[in-house]
């Protein structure tokens, strides 16, 4: 187009005003301030969903971290010891010794209420046995006074959580209305007291019916030393992995074909994983079940893509001229990976590993297959090679396992499994932040 | 002008980026302790050809070299001849400044440091300096050795990857096109001190600016679509063109 083509058009054009805006301009930044506005709606949308989760998990987990007790103290003298060990219901014996001493520390309290043998079984399940094996085992406390601090059942912490009113109760074996008349004297006098559970923290898993004395600590040592599995074993062969595949080697089919296959193993479901770990860990090299070197084995396989992935990317970032300045002088490629590609890309390598093992630490699905769900982790590994070869459980799948169990009071623990569960991952992500922000450096 | 003994002679380079004949029958003789100027339009391969004379090309996958490069009269594609060796005997200046996230005094010791060069600290102090004054920017920077050399303005920078280039006492510089980045007082300086590179290093840069070719160089060879059209004494070239097609990019015809 020349000059004395435009000149008639921009004659009949009208000069327009700056200070006013045209219909076409209006439009645009109609179109900008509604796009803005579904940002900040989406946003908002995904704010107010965590929130909300975070405030019903921390409303349903939290009474898992308190405990009601039963605190009692009495003396066992050497006759009825010697009298209860020689009946045919020993525990029996025991329980009947229990009854009499909070029957005497009622009415010291000016309390005179009615309960049997049966509301006491209610109350705090059968005490006589936990009485028995204390004083089987320490045989220089008869004679003293010894306080004893028993969990009460679920449902009185129920009770007392506000879980169970006097409107929802039905009268079962479990709990009576008559029993919640026992409770609240008991606790005017101090006798059941709210304390914090540590035994949830620290603890072992119980059996089905003892939701009170179950705890997390035993699968967290699981979890801890898959993890140790899991870091020794997935970094070196992800790192290793990336750099040969980014670094050296050649570009053709294969390579190709190992690439695509890596990306397509990211997305491969997690119980892909598990029955492969059964197949090949356990029932072909035959390692042990429920082994955290299992778990850990597996949860290997799942982690490598993700660190292999986030690692090449990592690798790619770095400016392909500090490559060539290390070649430039005279570096041989591996010198020039080692000594410079490689320490900056380390900050992205760290954060993909730290993700990876923050996903490998929720992960519930393999550790279903190889028997670690459902596994009632009742001790501690002896022994640290014994933390990887013991059978044990791990945090997701202690979870998980206390959410599919019938008792409502495991309801309760499995949102403080969470709870707990959710900490690690906001430390493990909290490390990852500090570590990128700390070895980063710019050029 | 002082005839100089031939450094790097090459004969009938082709270079092929898969399919693409990139490089066409490149004979040049580069002499020792002269200044040889590779000028043409983008894309002419003349950066393509600067990157066979130290390998670098070995590092892009779907590159091919065909034909003889000698430096000294000994062929460097010889199966014989490791790469990283020929790099500490032909350094390379980038067209972007490219210091190691490092300080100064790591960005030129790591050569010398990976080659073996000093024998004790004292010795590496000593070539970091003089790396650093032939780099003409040991003045401003002496007192901060320990700083990171990506702190530097991009002149500094680029006559920093200078020093470190020639702290591995290399026999011939590339440069390609090292003050492509740089603002004029910053070309200026790297210009002069290519100058004075000269009297130990056999220097090849390539420039689009056809003044910078005119003003540090005494050999010109002019590229044009992967062809070598013309070489030759850098006044001639300027002067009195033989090829058309040189004289046609140098009045601004075509390029």
């Amino acid at each position: 187009m020349t000059d004395t083509s435009m000149t008639p058009a921009d004659a009949s054009k009208k000069k327009s005003s700056l200070l006013a805006q045209d219909a076409r301009t209006r439009k645009r930044n109609a179109a900008e301030t509604r796009f803005r506005m579904y940002g900040m709606a989406a946003i908002a949308v995904g704010l107010l969903f965590l929130v909300f989760l975070f405030a019903s998990i921390l409303r349903s987990g939290l009474p898992a971290f308190t405990q009601t007790v039963v605190n009692i103290e009495f003396v066992l003298t050497k006759e009825q010891f010697d009298k209860a060990e020689s009946k045919m219901l020993k525990t029996g014996e025991y329980q009947k010794i229990f009854i009499s001493a909070l029957t005497e520390q009622l009415e010291a309290s000016g309390l005179d209420v009615d309960f049997d043998n049966k509301a006491i079984q209610r109350l705090v399940g059968k005490p006589g046995g936990t009485i028995r094996s204390f004083f089987l085992e320490n045989p220089d406390r008869i004679g003293t006074p010894v306080s004893f601090e028993l969990a009460a059942s679920s449902r009185v912490d129920g009770y007392l959580n506000g879980r169970i009113t006097r409107d929802t109760l039905v009268d079962s074996r479990f709990l009576m209305a008559t029993d919640l008349d026992l409770v609240d004297a008991l606790k005017e006098v101090d006798v059941i007291q709210s304390a914090f559970n540590w035994n949830f923290i620290t603890g072992t898993d119980s059996g089905v019916d003892n939701p009170g004395g179950a705890g997390l600590g035993a699968s967290v040592i699981g979890s801890f030393f898959m993890m140790l599995v899991v870091l020794f074993l997935s970094l070196p062969i992800g790192v290793a992995a990336s750099i040969y595949l980014e670094e050296f080697a050649p570009k053709n089919r294969w390579t190709d074909l190992i690439e695509v296959n890596i990306s397509n193993l990211a997305a491969v479901p997690s119980i892909v994983f598990g029955i492969l770990g059964l197949a090949v860990f356990i029932q072909f090299a035959g390692l042990p079940q429920s082994a955290p070197l299992v778990g850990g084995l597996v949860l290997t396989l799942m982690t490598l893509p993700t660190i292999i992935i986030s690692t090449r990317a990592s690798l790619a970032a770095v400016p392909p001229s500090i490559r060539d300045a290390a070649l430039g002088v005279g570096a041989s490629k591996m010198q020039s990976v080692f000594h410079h590609v490689l320490p900056l890309a380390m900050p992205g390598i760290l954060t993909g590993t730290i993700i990876g093992l923050a996903q490998a630490l929720g992960e519930t699905a393999p550790l279903l297959l190889i028997g670690m769900v459902g596994y009632v982790a009742r001790e501690y590994p002896e022994t640290f090679a014994g933390g990887f070869t013991d059978a044990n459980s791990a945090m997701p799948a202690q979870i998980y396992t206390w959410a599919s169990r019938a008792d409502p009071g495991f309801y309760e623990k499995a949102w403080g499994g969470i709870i707990i569960l959710l900490l690690f991952l906001i430390t493990m992500n909290a490390i990852a932040v500090v570590l990128r922000r700390r070895f980063e450096r710019r050029w | 002008m002082d005839t100089n003994d031939v450094k790097i002679s090459t004969k009938d380079v082709q270079v092929y980026y898969g399919d693409n004949h990139a490089i066409k029958d490149v004979s040049v003789e580069i002499e020792d302790k002269t200044v040889t100027a590779f000028i043409g339009p983008s894309g002419c391969g003349k950066s393509t050809f600067l990157r066979c004379i130290n390998r670098m090309n070995d590092t892009i996958d779907v590159c091919r070299v065909k034909g003889d490069i000698r430096i000294d009269s000994e062929d460097i594609y010889d199966p014989k001849v490791d790469p990283v060796q020929l790099r500490a005997k032909v350094g390379m200046v980038f067209q972007k400044p490219n210091p190691f996230p490092k300080s100064i005094y790591d960005n030129v010791a790591y050569g010398p440091r990976i080659h073996g060069l000093a024998k004790n600290k004292a010795d590496l102090d000593d070539i970091v300096e003089n790396a650093l004054r032939r780099g003409a920017i040991w003045d401003e920077v002496k007192d901060r050795l320990q700083a990171p050399g990506t702190g530097l303005s991009g002149g500094q920078q680029q006559r920093l990857c200078i020093a470190r280039a020639v702290a591995t006492e290399p026999e011939v510089l590339l440069m390609d096109e090292p003050c492509s980045a740089l603002d004029p007082i910053a070309t200026a300086q790297v210009e002069e001190l290519i100058d004075e590179l000269r009297k130990n290093y056999s220097v090849v840069i390539v420039t689009h600016s056809m003044q910078q070719a005119a003003r540090v160089s005494q050999k010109t060879a002019f590229f044009h679509l992967g062809n070598l059209v013309e070489y030759g004494e850098t006044s001639t070239i300027f002067t009195n063109p033989v090829d058309p097609r040189t004289e046609s990019y140098i009045t601004g015809r075509i390029g």
